[in-house]
């Protein structure tokens, strides 16, 4: 890994325009960006439609390559692809959410998932493409179960939030959601035993050293053994877990908390996400977008354990609610803001 | 007597004189005036109370002094003071406050709407709500509660 002591910049490579209201989430196709596969993600808006952009590979830019409308009949508030790619997942604050498979270029809904009683916020995949989560105001977290043919069975409704819940995230590796609320914390379920017995193992509260206000989002690093959270506290939050524990399998690795970014940020983080390399970006409505890394020399003199690599002032117009860096060899993040457009980004060492 | 009202007799007070805004003039090199408190207030001080045919400047929920801009960051801050402290119509007003000025206000604006400090008992509770937009976004398009926001805002729009 490069050194990211020195300078770098956040070079704007390209905005999207289609959107007709605020963009509030977007997704990069994992399985594209490598091979000679042109970079693909999606986007989901208050327009109550998903765009799909790809890359033009001669011209490097990104062009909108199929809009899905006249499904869902409310705002789109998430979108996240399978991990083969081949199945987008949309949640919207229709209290519905639609799985669409690529066919043949062509976006169709195959299938719809029902049962949350109001909107739904956020969808998940898990590593395997085998699970779903998805989460909304009724406070619930729902865990479906992926069938042939397209079907998804409800295995479990979780209680135990206690307001709404604003997004799920498997871990990276393992059956393990999490979920983070407008109640200030963030819960950790699991499947205890072989029937579908999903239960709350721990729950991340105030009294653990987390957040005061609304959790907005979440994001793990590679190995799956730190979580970054967000929140409108104004702070970002470490979190670990012991890995070595974690990967026996035999019993839950409790998280704790490790450190708090604060002071850095003015208004709400909608946003974290952890890249590859280890750079954490942040987007908040503050409209900046922000880059930390682990400060090398907080070893030595005790100093913090992260540090502010970068802040983009005015990245967008108006509030960043989701920033995602791509997969694949580039080192590309997107932002998607209220101001209606997706900028691409390319983080460029100088 | 029962009655549905929430607070059924509010006192009513005088509106306050409108002073003339002078002209928009615009300087040198095309900057408009900056927002101050008074255009602010001027955009919400007729949006009407949502059970009552007065105006929220009527009412006293809203003054010019309770009203905190900064043009040259793009802030403002509407503090507001419910009739009554246990007003459960303090969200809907707090969502037309909000609502009147992402309407009238440039896109570059950041909003925050809290009710006043001690007026309300549960206020923890309804500046969390009214500041939280996905919420705001999600209620807007509850056509029962849009329908109202509109009506409240219809005579702010003269």
């Amino acid at each position: 890994m490069e050194n990211f002591n020195e300078g770098c910049e956040l070079k704007e490579f390209q905005t999207l325009e289609g959107h007709s209201d605020r963009v509030w989430s977007l997704a990069w196709n994992p399985a594209t960006g490598h091979s000679g596969i042109p970079y693909v993600f999606a986007s989901c808006s208050g327009d109550k439609t998903v765009r799909i952009w790809e890359q033009n590979l001669s011209t490097g830019l990104w062009g909108c390559k199929a809009v899905l409308d006249e499904t869902h009949t409310r705002t789109v508030r998430s979108c996240a692809w399978s991990p083969s790619g081949k199945l987008l997942a949309t949640a919207s604050f229709d209290a519905t959410t639609a799985i669409w498979e690529n066919v043949g270029g062509d976006f169709e809904c195959v299938s719809t998932l029902e049962g949350h009683e109001n909107e739904v916020k956020s969808v998940s995949w898990n590593a395997s493409g085998s699970l779903l989560a998805t989460c909304g105001r009724d406070k619930s977290v729902w865990i479906w179960e992926v069938q042939p043919g397209n079907e998804f069975e409800c295995v479990s409704v979780l209680q135990g939030h206690t307001q709404d819940v604003k997004m799920v995230q498997w871990h990276p590796t393992m059956d393990i959601l999490f979920s983070c609320s407008y109640d200030n914390s963030i819960k950790v379920w699991a499947d205890e035993g072989d029937s579908d017995d999903w239960q709350c193992i721990q729950t991340l509260g105030e009294s653990n050293n987390g957040h005061t206000s609304t959790v907005w989002a979440l994001s793990f690093n590679t190995s799956g053994d730190k979580m970054f959270t967000c929140s409108d506290d104004l702070t970002l939050k470490l979190w670990e877990t012991d890995s070595r524990r974690m990967q026996s399998g035999n019993e839950f690795a409790p998280w704790r908390h490790l450190c708090t970014l604060t002071g850095y940020h003015d208004r709400t983080i909608f946003s974290v996400h952890w890249s590859r390399e280890g750079i954490i970006a942040s987007g908040a409505a503050d409209d900046c977008i922000r880059l930390f890394v682990e400060n090398n020399e907080s070893l030595v003199d005790g100093g913090p354990l992260y540090k502010l690599l970068l802040k983009k002032e005015k990245a967008h117009n108006m509030d960043i609610n989701s920033v995602q860096w791509s997969p694949g060899e580039k080192r590309l993040l997107a932002s998607a803001s209220d101001d209606g457009t997706i900028k691409v980004w390319e983080l460029l060492s100088l | 007597m029962v009655s549905g009202l929430i607070n059924a007799n509010p006192i009513i007070y005088e509106k306050k004189e409108r002073r003339a805004r002078p002209t928009p003039t615009f300087t040198d090199d095309g900057a408009a005036e900056p927002i101050d408190q008074q255009e602010i207030f001027d955009h919400i001080r007729d949006i009407k109370d949502p059970e009552h045919p007065y105006s929220l400047e009527e009412l006293k929920v809203i003054n010019e002094d309770a009203i905190e801009v900064d043009d040259q960051h793009s802030y403002v801050r509407v503090t507001f003071t419910p009739t009554v402290e246990h007003c459960s119509m303090a969200t809907v007003i707090g969502l037309c406050l909000r609502v009147k000025l992402m309407r009238s206000l440039p896109s570059r604006y950041k909003v925050d709407i809290i009710v006043a400090p001690g007026s309300h008992s549960t206020e923890a509770a309804v500046n969390k709500q009214l500041n939280d937009k996905e919420r705001v976004a999600a209620a807007l398009e509850n056509p029962n509660l849009l329908d109202m926001v509109d009506e409240c805002l219809a005579p702010s729009f003269g």
